[in-house]
């Protein structure tokens, strides 16, 4: 069976090959997220004004990124789907920086 | 009708032995079956950011307005459970990444310890969860007939918040409006949860299937997909974690 499946795959080289991501990678990405956790809660406990949702939402995003790029394979998937996720992401925000651009600026200066 | 039948019975009997039995017919081969698979599978986890984006918006917005309201609901939440749940979570993504691991190398034990390791922890969210839910009914912090404004208006008769964050009384108008806050929060915790309760049903089907060697003949595609829903539900609650238990702690 297996030579048939390298048979097939020299027949289409176009498609992506599979990449098998290791257990080590898995346990850095692992411990990386568990240093993440600690990293906000420690920082939710100290008074950074306006800049503790920021950094929440920073720590979050670099949290989402580790899941994203190792423990769902992005990093190591095809230029379709890096693309794809890409402008799904980048949809996403517009939808939602215009959306709240409107409802913060809609009473500007009329407070 | 009887001929179309006729047809397929004419075809060679052999033409299955070309090809994995997983290859289905209109795909030219098994790496652009599984890439097309994962397109779709990503194609529908947008769908998912969508909705859960939907969700958060609101959030954001209502937070804009009634921001008082939003940081006094939100200091009724407990951190530690809140984190405790966020590592079961993580731990759980790291065993489900080993499990597709274990399918892609064939190690068919190692892929059954993973799947249910994976289950447990998910159920093991879902009683934390269950926990805080049910510290939300005995206060009345549950939005509907029965919801209280007390901890609102008299801060000081929840000794243990009052200690940790020393609320000031919210006035009457704005006290209403932790019932928004909770709302949002139910509806947001509700839905993640209900991800996870699926989630942990088809676990259980997985597990089911991976104790006869599904997965660990060289078709992976199942389990690594599922992986893909399961990270994207961790994925979720990394975010929920911020926005509910900790960006509003110090106002």
């Amino acid at each position: 069976m297996s030579e048939q499946a390298q048979h097939v795959e020299h027949e289409h080289p176009v498609e992506h090959e599979h990449h098998i991501v290791g257990p080590k990678v898995y346990v850095v990405v692992f411990f990386g997220l568990l240093m993440g956790t600690a990293l906000t809660v420690w920082a939710s406990f100290v008074d950074l004004g306006p800049w503790n949702p920021v950094i929440a939402l920073a720590i979050a995003t670099g949290k989402a990124t580790l899941v994203v790029l190792y423990f769902m394979h992005v990093k190591y998937s095809s230029k379709l789907t890096k693309l794809t996720i890409g402008a799904g992401i980048f949809t996403f925000l517009a939808l939602i920086s215009m959306t709240l651009s409107d409802y913060i600026s809609r009473a500007w200066g009329r407070w | 009708m009887s001929d179309s039948t006729a047809i397929a019975h004419g075809a060679p009997a052999d033409a299955h032995e070309e090809h994995p039995s997983y290859l289905r017919h209109h795909f030219n081969s098994v790496e652009q079956q599984s890439d097309a698979t994962n397109f779709a599978m990503w194609l529908f986890l947008l769908t998912e950011i969508m909705f859960f984006g939907g969700l958060f918006t609101a959030y954001l917005i209502y937070r804009n307005w009634y921001y008082p309201a939003f940081v006094a609901g939100s200091h009724q939440l407990n951190v530690v459970w809140g984190t405790l749940n966020t590592v079961v979570l993580i731990c759980s993504s790291f065993t489900m990444a080993m499990g597709v691991w274990c399918a892609e190398t064939r190690r068919r034990r190692g892929l059954v310890l993973c799947l249910s390791l994976t289950f447990i922890l998910g159920l093991c969210f879902l009683g934390i969860k269950g926990i805080e839910y049910r510290e939300k009914f005995e206060m009345h912090h549950v939005p509907g007939q029965h919801y209280s404004l007390q901890s609102f208006l008299d801060p000081q008769s929840n000794p243990e918040v009052y200690a940790e964050y020393h609320d000031k009384p919210l006035a009457l108008d704005m006290a209403r409006h932790t019932e928004i806050y909770f709302s949002l929060y139910f509806a947001l915790t509700g839905m993640h949860a209900l991800h996870m309760i699926i989630g942990i049903g088809i676990l259980g089907f997985m597990i089911y299937r991976a104790r006869d060697g599904a997965y660990t003949a060289g078709h992976t595609t199942f389990v690594e997909n599922f992986g893909y829903y399961w990270h994207f539900v961790d994925l979720v609650w990394i975010y929920l974690f911020a926005l509910l238990y900790l960006i509003s702690r110090h106002q």
